[in-house]
């Protein structure tokens, strides 16, 4: 099983496709995203909210040249929400129709009630009907687990079974990417059927190569000092540490305004695009803004 | 020369035997996956396996170590140790067991027992006594109270459910008979956080064994916690069906058995690390301890504030309560207890009972607020 649309022979290869669309990634995720277009598998990411898990499944759309259909998790979310749903005020419409227009062959339009073009096809139902495509099932921790009953048939078989129109199949599987924040276990049956990859922060050289990739404006100093600020709050004792999201959105802030370097000043009035919790503003500035950007 | 099915299934083994999640259909994936990288560079072999054979962060360090051991030819050592754990098989008296014949007179005493037992301290209990207060308290009903679901049950009041009504409205051939709907329940969540410390000690048992019971009649609703210095999440130990088994899973699993108090740390990580990302939110909140903090007790009282911002019932529990003349002077008990919807004591048969009434929804002692 493969997907359309993929022309990366190594993960070496797809490594640098990502990275032209500005993802930089390392061994493990270049062979994890290798793998799982390969052979046709989920890739199931976990890891600290922040570290582009999102993101990379948007990037992975765009180097496959595929739409990104997005399913966001929450609780209670059901099949009506996730995989089709009956369009009811259109159905009642065209029979109030036929019925006007004096149809009086009732079975062929009964038949006509549960047409294909009645069906609202929701995230899962989409992905599976446009090909190529990139499935997002984001943080599907949040969703009850009865839902990941249901997730795990349509990511097994690539599926939908309507009762009443037949089974939908998938001309190439979607590429799927299941990212998951770790608030509860989720299924072993669903992980089994994935590839598990958990995302790590990146290392200081990397974080600075990703900011200067993301943001082309910013000075190579700025760059480097923020990835080392961002370094040394992951080290403390937050709340919320910044994730690679949160050190994009600071320097991006810095840019704005026109900064060249991180010094106390303008680290105090934009500490709010990296920290955002009060707690951890406090205990930063409790701490010392000079402790935290000393040294190269 | 091994070839390469072999190799990697051995390695698999290898894993397995370390406790590794590695059942037939992940080794299927990994031999899949190496067959699309190259299977001459090591770095390729270790993500091939690391991708299939892994469940989560904690299995990746195994991973390492088994991968090292393995591949250099060395044995895995093996995993640390657990401590020994003496296990006592709860016995209930048996007619026609042991010194007296009558059996109907034992079936008497049996039952008197248990009222008997229902009030006594169970830090000062006999062996035997204790076996039977543990099976007692396995059989303890402790599902969690409910609360109103996203989704909704047909019911014959409340709203008009417009789909269901549309639908029947069809079958009818368009005579309108309106259907109602109303919210379904679900339990809501429930974490126990359990003071393994040294002066919690003669009821760490019974409080873990009451947190198994509630982990049983509750399902997948239930987290249990252990705190001491380091908090230790024991959900996963506690799904053994088999108490002892559980507490058996449970004591190798907690490093800090009988150690000091940090709770105010604890608890902070417990909010960082689970509580603030939903496990607190909205759920039913157990801390079983004595509150006397080693640390910061200012720190406690913030933490207990976090905890009750994001909780929707916080229940202390205290076994030292029940004792004539407690007062709550502790600096950590006198700095949680502002923050706590319910103070009681958890430290008998009959405590833990009115424990589980607690979190069910039915209040027996309650505080004024």
């Amino acid at each position: 099983m493969g997907h359309t649309g993929l022309n990366a022979a190594s993960p070496d290869e797809l490594a640098g496709l990502l990275e032209r669309h500005a993802y930089l990634t390392d061994d493990g995720l270049a062979t994890a995203c290798f793998l799982a277009l390969r052979m046709g598998r989920p890739l199931f990411l976990e890891g600290e909210a922040g570290v582009g898990k999102t993101e990379l499944a948007k990037t992975l759309a765009r180097v496959l040249g595929a739409p990104l259909i997005r399913l966001q998790c929450h609780e209670g979310l059901d099949a009506s929400q996730a995989l089709y749903d009956w369009d009811f005020p259109r159905q009642l419409l065209h029979l109030r129709a036929a019925e006007a227009a004096g149809v009086a062959d009732v079975a062929r339009l009964e038949g006509e009630l549960y047409d294909r073009r009645f069906l609202l096809a929701r995230p899962l139902l989409q992905a599976l009907e446009t090909s190529p495509s990139v499935l997002l099932v984001d943080e599907v921790d949040r969703a009850d687990d009865e839902f990941e009953a249901f997730l795990l048939e349509v990511l097994s078989d690539f599926t939908i079974t309507v009762p009443e129109l037949g089974t939908i199949r998938a001309e190439a599987p979607p590429v799927v990417v299941v990212t998951s924040n770790r608030t509860r276990e989720v299924h072993d049956a669903l992980k089994r059927r994935c590839l598990y990859h958990w995302l790590e922060h990146p290392s200081f050289e990397r974080e600075v190569a990703i900011i200067r990739r993301r943001l082309p404006d910013a000075a190579e100093r700025l760059a480097g000092r923020v990835a080392r600020a961002a370094q040394r709050l992951r080290e403390r004792d937050l709340l919320k540490p910044p994730g690679v999201a949160e050190t994009i959105d600071w320097t991006e802030a810095l840019v704005a305004l026109g900064a060249r370097d991180l010094d106390p000043g303008t680290a105090a009035v934009t500490l709010g695009a990296v920290l955002k919790y009060r707690e951890d503003q406090q205990r930063v500035l409790a701490g010392g803004l000079d402790a935290l950007l000393g040294g190269a | 020369m091994r070839d390469v099915t072999e190799t990697m299934v051995g390695f698999a083994r290898t894993l397995r035997a370390a406790g590794g999640p590695a059942d037939p259909q992940r080794v299927q994936t990994m031999l899949e996956a190496v067959g699309h990288l190259d299977v001459l560079d090591p770095g390729d072999v270790y993500w091939a396996g690391r991708l299939a054979l892994c469940a989560g962060p904690a299995d990746i360090e195994r991973y390492d170590r088994c991968f090292a051991a393995y591949f250099s030819g060395a044995t895995p050592r093996p995993g640390r140790k657990a401590p020994p754990v003496v296990v006592r098989r709860a016995a209930s008296p048996r007619p026609g067991d042991g010194e007296g014949g009558d059996g109907r007179a034992l079936r008497s005493a049996a039952s008197s027992t248990v009222e008997v037992l229902r009030d006594r301290d169970v830090g000062r209990l006999t062996a035997a006594e204790r076996a039977e207060v543990a099976r007692l308290i396995a059989v303890l009903d402790a599902g969690a109270e409910h609360r109103p679901s996203r989704r909704f049950a047909p019911a014959p009041g409340g709203r008009i459910d417009p789909a269901r009504t549309v639908r029947e409205t069809l079958r009818r051939g368009g005579e309108i008979a309106p259907l109602r709907r109303t919210r379904r329940t679900r339990p809501r969540r429930v974490v126990i956080i359990v003071d393994v410390s040294g002066s919690m000690s003669p009821y760490a048992d019974a409080l873990l064994r009451f947190a198994h019971a509630a982990a049983r009649s509750g399902g997948r609703g239930v987290e249990v916690f252990s705190a001491g210095t380091r908090l230790t999440r024991l959900t996963r130990e506690l799904r053994f069906r088999d108490p002892d088994a559980a507490m058996a899973a449970a004591s190798a699993a907690i490093p800090d058995w009988s150690g000091g108090t940090r709770l105010g740390e604890e608890l902070e990580e417990f909010l960082d690390r689970f509580g603030q990302r939903g496990l607190a939110r909205g759920a039913i909140v157990v801390v079983a301890s004595d509150g006397w903090e080693r640390g910061d007790a200012a720190l406690l009282g913030e933490q207990m504030a976090r905890l009750r911002r994001l909780a929707h019932r916080v229940i202390w529990a205290n076994p030292h309560r029940a004792r004539p003349g407690y007062a709550p002077l502790t600096a950590g008990m006198a700095a949680a207890l502002p923050h706590v919807d319910d103070f009681t004591s958890g430290h008998s048969l009959g405590a833990l009972a009115a424990l589980a009434h607690l979190i069910k929804g039915r209040p027996h002692a309650r505080r004024p607020r």
